[in-house]
């Protein structure tokens, strides 16, 4: 893997007229895991699809090592970044093992094609999916067709990676394994993005995290700077409470005791 | 799950990893070699049977003679060596071209629609085709010499191939109630055509235009195979160096795109040879409809989705149906030659009554 540097500068992106991103700058740097969190319908999504090249920009320019990702060809960009999208549907009944192999297509007639099923079995074991990689894709439960899809993502080993939501299906072990490998992935010297509900996981894994809030960045640094109960609060429009436990930051919303809604809550404190 | 040593992964697997290749390699030899071994069959078959019998073993031995080999009995029939050369040789290799064609087509059109019930047929190609093809033999055109009605036939798919591309897809998913309806659309309109087509045209144009309707290959001649017989291939070979794509297709449109494939070029390119193969089809055969359908989901029940295999697989399994179909057609009625679409239609109809039953009880059906 070479070094990949990703960088937004001042993306601005409007989803059928509706501006959804207004100016963010944002640089991933190479051994970095980088979390995009924020309330539902901040943008995180939007950044990552503006990341990987998905949608038109408005204005502002994303770039990867200094190429305008827009007009990088679809071969040459899925040498240099991989993405894991929310939702993984598959039209025909492929088997696992197949779905995995297509994350090898880009080097198809390279050098690289030559360790392609070295690198399948690895990312298959490394996603626990190896068990199951003869079974037809279709038929695998949510968790199991996200960690298939994260297994195929590695097999495409790019300097960069962009995971949206990949934790959203998974149980704690595999929560906690598949950001551990994102997280050594990033050691190893990929640059990582990964959009993140669940804050306190953010907390653990991230190098950084940037906040995003209607559009906009709200705060971008460590998770202990950026996760402030103040900042928090007023972000999520919700009381939320910060706190250490075992020395890890855990997140929690402040909850009104039964009978009180959390709004109420808010106003009188 | 935590990093494995790879050393261990190596091991683990170097053991089972051969075998299952080997096997699946051996499967794949196994169904293309038996689907060409069966269209041989089927061939020498067609071609003996009619209204003047000729055995295979002499069928075999005609085909050896033209090739320069003195092997086998040449036809003891005196008209034997005539029938086979004239009449049904030219309809055989019509009947292969156009299954395989037609099941290309309908692989192809499955891939890029990233749903199993797109077919020329189904979604209104094959008549759009028909639709362009009639109007060029009504207005009597003929600027292309007898490459003038296959070039109809290619405009008219090609433009019916977009037009569905471009009515049924939404925010890149085609669903399966859109891409059918589109279908009935399409098809009310072309049948819309034909039925002007026939009011307008002299008594010929009306016997031609019923002829396209309900496919037949009936009058199949050399000159047709020279013109159906390159765009077939030329269309097979396309498909074929396709196949690797088509598979990261089913992955959806965006992610597609994030393993390196430009899908609007790759989608446009397979819609050309949509239109190619299904011109190839129905210039000179008429609309012959589920073959498409029918035929790649077979094989996808036999060999999985992979393209690589479906593809060519389909193309032969296309061939033997149609060689085999179009055998019945002439023989299942004495002195008669039954309408060829007819048939493929009596069986595929029910196919895809069974085909939209099991997608309703399979859990959420297509996307």
């Amino acid at each position: 893997m070479t070094a990949g540097v990703l960088r937004a500068a001042g993306v601005t992106v409007s989803l059928g007229g509706t501006p959804v991103l207004h100016e963010v700058d944002l640089a991933v740097h190479p051994g970095e895991l980088v979390t995009l969190a924020g309330p539902n319908g901040a943008g995180k999504s939007t950044l990552l699809s503006a990341l990987a090249g998905d949608v038109p920009l408005t204005a502002g320019d994303v770039t990867l090592d200094g190429a305008p990702v827009g007009s990088t060809h679809a071969t040459a960009l899925a040498r240099r970044r991989a993405v894991l999208l929310q939702h993984q549907g598959l039209a025909f009944g492929f088997r696992v093992r197949h779905v995995v192999e297509m994350g090898r297509s880009p080097w198809h007639r390279t050098p690289q094609a030559d360790r392609d099923d070295e690198v399948v079995d690895r990312a298959m074991l490394l996603c626990d999916v190896d068990a199951f990689a003869e079974r037809v894709f279709p038929t695998l439960s949510g968790g199991e067709q996200a960690r298939a899809s994260f297994a195929r993502v590695l097999a495409q080993e790019t300097p960069v990676l962009l995971l949206d939501e990949p934790t959203a299906a998974l149980d704690i072990r595999h929560q906690e394994a598949l950001l551990g490998v994102a997280r050594d992935v990033a050691r190893a010297g990929a640059a990582v993005v990964v959009v993140l509900h669940d804050l306190s996981l953010a907390a653990a894994y991230a190098d950084r995290i940037c906040l995003l809030s209607g559009g906009r960045v709200a705060a971008d640094g460590p998770p202990e700077q950026v996760l402030t109960p103040a900042r928090l609060s007023a972000v999520y429009e919700h009381p939320v409470s910060v706190t250490r436990v075992e020395g890890s930051l855990v997140v929690v919303p402040v909850r009104a005791p039964a009978g009180v809604s959390a709004e109420e809550d808010a106003c009188v404190s | 799950m935590t990093l494995a040593d790879p050393l261990t992964v190596a091991g683990r697997d170097s053991a089972s990893r051969p075998t299952l290749r080997t096997g699946r390699v051996a499967a794949r030899v196994g169904l293309l070699g038996g689907l060409g071994l069966a269209l041989a069959v089927a061939v020498v078959l067609a071609a003996g049977h009619g209204q003047l019998d000729v055995p295979p073993a002499e069928v075999v031995g005609s085909l050896l003679h033209r090739v320069g080999l003195d092997l086998g009995p040449l036809p003891s029939h005196p008209q034997g060596e005539t029938t086979l050369w004239q009449v049904r040789f030219p309809r055989v290799v019509m009947a292969a071209l156009a299954g395989a064609a037609l099941a290309t087509a309908g692989a192809l059109m499955q891939g890029v629609f990233g749903n199993p019930l797109a077919e020329p047929g189904v979604v209104g190609v094959s008549s759009g085709a028909a639709l362009a093809a009639a109007t060029v033999i009504v207005t009597g055109w003929t600027f292309a010499g007898t490459w003038t009605v296959a070039l109809a036939a290619f405009v008219g798919g090609l433009v019916t191939t977009l037009l569905v591309y471009t009515t049924a897809r939404d925010g890149g998913r085609t669903e399966v109630v859109t891409l059918v309806l589109t279908g009935v659309a399409l098809n009310a309109m072309t049948s819309a055509g034909l039925a002007f087509l026939m009011f307008a045209g002299d008594q010929q144009a009306r016997e031609e235009i019923v002829f396209w309707t309900l496919g037949s290959l009936n009058g199949s001649r050399w000159e047709y195979v020279a013109v159906s017989g390159p765009l077939a291939v030329a269309g097979l070979a396309a498909a074929l160096l396709m196949a690797r794509r088509l598979d990261l297709l089913a992955l959806g449109d965006r992610a597609a795109r994030h393993v390196g494939v430009d899908v609007e070029r790759l989608r446009l390119r397979v819609i050309v040879v949509v239109a190619v193969l299904t011109a190839a089809a129905v210039a000179f055969s008429g609309i012959i409809a589920f073959v498409g359908l029918v035929v790649p989901h077979l094989v996808r029940l036999l060999a999985g989705p992979g393209h690589r295999i479906l593809v060519p697989a389909s193309a032969l399994g296309g061939a033997v149906l149609l060689v085999l179909a179009d055998l019945w057609a002439r023989t299942a009625v004495a002195y008669a030659d039954l309408p060829l679409g007819m048939l493929t239609a009596l069986v595929g109809g029910p196919f895809f009554f069974w085909l939209i039953r099991r997608a309703r009880s399979s859990a959420g059906g297509w996307a």
